[in-house]
């Protein structure tokens, strides 16, 4: 079966750039008629770290495996039963230089536990550098509706982009 | 019945013209990337096949969840073969995180690039969890490259889990028409899904 569709397979269902800092980025009314999400983030920060939580959900029902370069070494670790899915797992972010991050949701309209791949890249020039890989699972069958970007302390900066793209 | 009359002026009155063939319209855009085919697993069988891949892409992804039928032990790894070469002439490497240090280490002359441990079981530890994971193969029609293929997938079971770079080669200049994705052991579940998409150059 050859599947033509007369819209993009990739699809961006929203943009949001922020005009003033802010703690939170959401996005909110997801519609289910996609196979996965990605979502690209990308910005500079005041502190803290980012996390991801789908539906609001602040219960401890997630969980991350992370394999890790710090500039200096690999490194893996895991947190499990957790209020979140961290972005970073590094010392901080950088005022000056921008973050980038991405997460791809596998299934996230279905019946399953849901499974995402996470990305960090952090180069702030000799300090708190990370690139990382990360696997995070949220412990719910739910189809998800709301995604949450926050951070632990501080705000994401003025200009910081999040985008929302629907997969096929 | 009405009598409609038709003239030269009663046709051209009150008629926008356009300068371009749009003629208003916005234009067509053409997706850069394709959904090609979707193969659910069936409950019978630990092997995918996308066959007759269109020659009109730049490059091919595959996304997936996955799990398998074998009820013991935790995980295990997804094989790539394609255009049906099964000869032991496929080399992979992989670097991964077990959640508490960093490993890397290589399948050498295997008959599949290995991605490893990126299928979950269906041990009843981990009800509902599943492998996933993204494999690109860039320049899949080139007939003057081996392919190159990278992947990026993990699994998490709360307690349990791995999150794994995987690169591998297809030693062949031919152009890759079919892939083939297959589990170490056991047969894929209803609720495992690959999806192949094609990306324009």
């Amino acid at each position: 079966m050859i599947v033509l569709p007369d819209t993009s397979t990739e699809v961006a269902i929203a943009t949001t750039t922020l005009s003033s800092a802010a703690s939170t980025i959401t996005f909110s009314s997801i519609p289910s008629t996609y196979t996965d999400l990605r979502i690209v983030l990308t910005g500079t920060s005041s502190s803290g770290s980012p996390f991801i939580r789908f539906n609001s959900d602040t219960g401890t029902n997630y969980s991350y495996t992370v394999l890790r370069g710090d500039g200096t070494s690999a490194s893996s670790s895991r947190e499990s039963t957790l209020d979140k899915i961290w972005l970073s797992f590094g010392a901080g972010p950088s005022a000056g230089n921008p973050d980038f991050f991405t997460v791809d949701v596998f299934s996230y309209a279905g019946s399953t536990n849901k499974t995402c791949l996470t990305t960090s890249s952090m180069n702030h020039n000799g300090t708190d550098e990370e690139v990382a890989r990360n696997v995070g699972l949220w412990r719910s069958t739910s189809a998800i509706t709301t995604i949450t970007l926050s951070r632990n302390v501080g705000n994401f900066n003025t200009g910081t982009t999040a985008t929302l793209y629907g997969i096929l | 019945m009405a009598v409609t009359k038709l003239s030269n002026s009663g046709i051209k009155t009150g008629v926008l013209k356009y300068d371009s063939m749009l003629a208003g319209n916005a234009p067509f855009d053409p997706a850069a990337t394709w959904l090609i085919q979707r193969v659910n697993g069936t409950g019978s069988s630990g092997v995918i096949t996308f066959s007759n891949i269109p020659q009109t892409y730049q490059h091919l992804q595959i996304r997936f969840i996955a799990k398998n039928s074998t009820t013991t032990s935790v995980a295990d790894h997804l094989y790539l073969q394609a255009n049906g070469l099964t000869t032991s002439t496929y080399y992979s490497h992989f670097m991964y995180g077990s959640g508490t240090a960093a490993f890397a280490g290589n399948f050498m002359t295997q008959p599949q690039v290995t991605i490893r441990d990126a299928i979950y079981r269906s041990n009843a530890t981990y009800p509902n969890m599943f492998g996933v994971g993204i494999i690109d193969i860039h320049d899949y029609t080139n007939t003057s490259k081996l392919k190159t293929v990278r992947a990026f997938t993990g699994r998490d079971g709360n307690g349990d889990g791995v999150v794994t770079l995987s690169s591998g080669v297809y030693p062949a200049t031919s152009a890759i028409t079919s892939l083939t994705l297959s589990s170490a052991t056991g047969n894929f579940t209803t609720t495992t899904s690959f999806a192949l998409y094609g990306f324009k150059g």
